[in-house]
């Protein structure tokens, strides 16, 4: 594996590396290309933020993203478009299998989105404005010049609301991101990483790099004979002929999840009888964390790499847990990423190594259930939308109404095999780590299987007896809204505002 | 006990039938891909010794991968393929639903070559159109259906009394609340609402055939040891030049193919899988395929019956199959969870295995000494997967809702339930299970 010292972060859009967090106010704004040409132009000056650390340290920031319609309409030839992955290219809602996979049904469904339903009109560009308070219509006002109008008709404005690291059920979010290792220092081999590692191959998040299976994932590669123009692109670091178009870009997966606040609230407080410890802590038994961020689970032991030592809040495994005593099996934060490494825990070397290979020595009926975690990372980017409502507030009779919820983002170099894993076979499957009659206490859609049986389901295992169940959970995350992007690399930015009318994008 | 037994019977469609029989079968779904028990073509439901059963219509459509190879595809007419699995011998199966389902049956098999209804006997005629496989799986040997709804009617019996129990003895007094649940199930079982059947006796035919099988083979491998490690090397030579010689065929999927897949997937908590590719041309790589699929039949029959193939604990049934005069490998299986999940496990779990018999395949990612690489090339060998994978017309499991993993559960909540744990730590286990 190629070992480099720097990084090229200036070719990298700053959102792969930074959340931007000090920039606290942020709006999404979903637009549609009316004039292509315009919108190249546009393009073309547009300051789009890199990764590239600065000082003084920038008061605002700006990303882009498209859709594959989009890339289409700006003159993205058709056998660019592709090369990117299926998923991308038929959209989040393009196909009703997939809905269904990701739990899209019911009062989630695609037909009842604000935007992003109708798989015929996904918005072609996704803007991500991030700046310091009091600093966003500036921030807005400095790109929107007479071009931008021209170009662009505005679809929908996502706006985000600072709860300071807060989500609306009120739990500390943002706390566990995959550490990503852009020295690739750490091997990917198969099979020998036996425990879990924080360190994630940059390849799971920036396409053009070795993945963690030591591959790259497939993506437009260009050849510069017959497009010139692809010149300016970086060249494919696994087939050096030709040129990578998406190198240095990842997906961008953006889901508006509407949150019942008050609903969530009130089944807790009910289920707890009105005691206010119980209600906390059930609460926390359904993310995995405490309301403050600490992890249900002891922290502590063996350093986990990639896991800096002042984050004690992530320095664990469940592998101490197998029954889900201390965190129940279905928390939301161990369904989303069990921690779990290549083996099942308890190999210690080649010995034991092969023993597991072949599905040996297993020490527990249900060890092995789930799938090693580092295939599996999202990179989270989301930040909360609507008016903060109170654990206390929404228990009081007549909680002010309004929407609120979370613009979920993740980044990720392969749609179906991150995102869709973690939404489909994780966090929706009601087997899940062999569980039954469950799916993520936060998110599932508490729909019933096809024989009928529930999912609205919560155990919570105990070391002095049977499992606590508590059942009836009703749908407290609403999906509104989604789409898959693409966020170019800045070299293929430049690229995409060179193309020109004959290329095809001003007829449509 | 009592094993399982499968069948698999292969017909080729007859000329311009092919949409017509796509209709009728799928006319016996409730929803697409899953069939109604009770449809009146054939009502699976009704044969209570019936696990998983499936039609699929066996298309060549990745023949042409052979002209990589320098050779003409092989000649391939659709055929229609009815395979499962039953408890007890299939012969026994098959009569039965000669008698019961004659119909129906009738209707589906006169859009094959070579039925007519009026001339052919059906039971007859599918008995000489039945295939073995080469290799077979099946999660647990000797678990019957009967057992499955038996074990599984205890489970929600147990689960929908345990929280009263709770409520009258506590949740910290294991014994008595394992005493409680015991009480129960007695109870149950003289009201008639809870069944235990004992298993009946093992067919001493099938313990004794199995027995030599376990010893024979191993003793045949074990004289022919000598003959294999002198050849060794050059099968290894021959191995590794073929591995390096061997076309790379990267073809990703359609997407109309792709979603003609997933619409079927995902809609209960198991699903269907079917593979169909060529064998590589040549003696040495069906020769390897023939030797491995016989020690993965062996594998399965002896060592992994009871719960796991290797890491895997998803499967329920599956089968490696030889056809057309060995020229083509066709697979099927019913396994647990997401397509993603499965070819995650494939990857990730059992890469290894899968490179020993699928490597053979024509399309197979290249492999390194049998067993590296191959499907560990995630991307590439996804592509294959699917590229190379069939829709079923047709699916029935007689316990949807029901992974194998549930099943063992229930099995092990049952166990508790016929012997008593000793330790408090063991009591406690087991009323973690309900
Ligand atoms: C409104 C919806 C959601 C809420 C309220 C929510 C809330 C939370 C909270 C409170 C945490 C713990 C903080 C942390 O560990 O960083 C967390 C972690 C996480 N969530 Fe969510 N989440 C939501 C949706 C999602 C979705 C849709 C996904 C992916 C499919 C997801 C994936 C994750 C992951 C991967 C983690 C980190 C787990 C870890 O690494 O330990 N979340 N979420």
């Amino acid at each position: 594996m190629s070992q480099r010292d720097g990084f090229e972060f200036e070719d990298l859009q700053g959102l792969l590396r930074f959340g931007h967090g000090r920039l606290s106010e942020a709006c999404f704004m979903l637009l549609k290309v009316v004039d292509p040409e315009a919108a190249r132009e546009w393009l073309l000056k547009a300051p789009v933020t890199d990764a590239s650390s600065r000082t003084p340290l920038p008061q605002a920031a700006m990303q882009i993203a498209f859709s594959a319609e989009g890339l289409r309409v700006l003159g993205i030839d058709e056998a660019v478009i592709e090369g990117f992955s299926d998923e991308f290219i038929v959209g989040m809602t393009g196909d009703e299998s997939r809905s269904r996979r990701l739990g899209d049904s019911g009062g989630s469904a695609p037909e009842h989105w604000r935007w992003g339903g109708d798989p015929a009109a996904t918005p072609h560009i996704l803007l991500l404005h991030y700046a310091l308070p009091g600093g966003l219509q500036t921030q807005r006002a400095s790109v929107e010049d007479d071009r931008f109008d021209a170009a662009f008709e505005l679809i929908e404005i996502l706006p985000t609301r600072d709860l300071g690291g807060i989500e609306h059920f009120g739990f500390a979010d943002g706390i566990s991101q995959p550490k990503i290792d852009w020295q690739q220092r750490q091997s990917t081999d198969l099979h020998h990483r036996d425990r879990y590692s924080n360190r994630l191959a940059v390849g799971e998040t920036v396409l053009g790099y070795a993945n963690e299976y030591g591959l790259y994932t497939d993506r437009p590669l260009i050849d510069p004979r017959r497009d010139e123009r692809a010149a300016i692109l970086a060249d494919a670091e696994d087939l050096p002929g030709l040129k990578d178009f998406a190198r240095n870009g990842c997906y961008l997966v953006l889901r508006q999840l509407a949150q019942d606040v008050s609903g969530f609230w009130r089944f807790l407080d009910q289920q707890s009888g009105g005691d206010a410890e119980r209600r906390e802590g059930l609460a926390a038994s359904m993310v995995g964390r405490e309301r403050d961020g600490t992890p249900l689970m002891k922290t502590g032991g063996d350093p986990i790499p990639g896991v800096a030592p002042e984050q004690q809040g992530n320095q664990f495994t469940y592998d101490a847990d197998p029954g889900g005593h201390r965190c129940p099996l279905g928390a939301h934060i161990r369904r989303a990423n069990p921690r779990s490494g290549d083996f099942p825990p308890g190999v210690t070397g080649f010995f034991s190594r092969l023993i597991k290979i072949f599905g040996f020595g297993q020490r527990r009926a249900d060890e092995d259930l789930v799938a090693s975690t580092r295939f599996h990372r999202l990179l989270r980017r989301g930040r909360p939308y609507g008016p903060p409502l109170t654990p206390e507030a929404a228990l009081e009779t007549d909680p002010p109404q309004a929407e609120r919820g979370l613009h979920f983002i993740c980044l990720v170099a392969n749609i179906s095999r991150q995102f869709e894993f973690v939404q489909d076979t994780w966090s929706m499957n009601s087997r899940f780590n062999g569980m039954r009659q469950e799916s993520d206490p936060l998110l599932g859609g508490r729909e019933p299987l096809i024989n009928g049986e529930n999912s609205d389901c919560f155990r919570l295992g105990q070391t002095d007896g049977p499992a606590r169940k508590v059942c009836g959970l009703p749908r407290f995350v609403r999906v509104r809204g989604g789409g898959y992007f693409f966020m170019p690399g800045m070299r293929a930015l430049k690229y995409i505002a060179s193309l020109s009318a004959a290329d095809g994008g001003a007829g449509r | 006990m009592t094993p399982q037994s499968t069948f698999m019977i292969l017909a080729e469609i007859r000329e311009g039938e092919i949409d017509a029989l796509r209709d009728l079968l799928a006319g016996m779904n409730r929803i697409e891909g899953i069939a109604d028990p009770e449809n009146p073509l054939l009502p699976f439901g009704q044969f209570e010794r019936l696990h998983v059963a499936r039609f699929v219509i066996l298309e060549a459509e990745t023949a042409e991968e052979m002209r990589h190879h320098g050779r003409e595809p092989y000649p391939w007419r659709p055929s229609l393929v009815f395979l499962g699995d039953c408890d007890g011998k299939s012969r026994y199966f098959l009569d039965q639903l000669a008698r019961r389902a004659a119909d129906g049956l009738q209707q589906i098999f006169s859009h094959c070559v070579g039925f007519d209804p009026d001339r052919d006997d059906l039971l007859t005629w599918m008995s000489g159109r039945n295939i073995t496989p080469k290799a077979n799986y099946i999660n647990w040997i000797g678990r019957t259906v009967q057992q499955v709804r038996e074990e599984e009617a205890l489970q929600r019996s147990l689960a929908a009394y345990l929280p009263r129990a709770i409520e009258e003895v506590g949740r910290g007094n294991a014994r008595a609340l394992r005493q409680k649940l015991l009480t129960h199930v007695e109870l149950e079982r003289d009201a008639g609402r809870l069944q235990l059947s004992p298993p009946e006796p093992t067919p001493k035919l099938w313990w004794l055939g199995n027995l030599l099988h376990k010893l024979g083979m191993p003793s045949i491998l074990l004289l022919l040891a000598p003959l294999l490690l002198l050849s060794a090397p050059f099968l290894i030579l021959r191995l590794r030049m073929l591995e390096r010689s061997d076309p790379e065929i990267v073809i990703r999927p359609g997407r109309a193919h792709i979603a003609r897949l997933s619409v079927l997937e995902d809609l209960d908590v198991t699903n269907h899988f079917n593979v169909l590719g060529d064998v590589k041309p040549g003696l040495f790589r069906l020769s390897l395929l023939k030797f491995l699929l016989l020690t993965l039949d062996y594998a399965s029959r002896h060592v992994y019956n009871h719960g796991y193939l290797t890491r895997v604990k998803t499967i329920h049934f599956a089968r490696w199959v030889l056809l057309d005069n060995d020229r083509r490998l066709y697979f099927a299986s019913n396994y647990d969870g997401s397509l993603e999940g499965y070819m995650d496990d494939f990857i990730n779990k059992v890469a290894w295995g899968l490179n020993l018999v699928f490597s053979n395949g024509v399309g197979y990612p290249r492999t390194s000494w049998l067993i590296k690489q191959g499907a560990a090339r995630e991307q590439q060998f996804k592509y294959t997967l699917r590229r190379h994978q069939l829709p079923s017309e047709v699916w029935y499991k007689a316990y949807p809702g029901l992974t194998a993993f549930d099943l063992a559960r229930n099995s092990r909540i049952r166990q508790g339930v016929e012997r008593r744990q000793s330790s408090d730590r063991a009591i406690r286990e087991w009323l973690g299970l309900i």
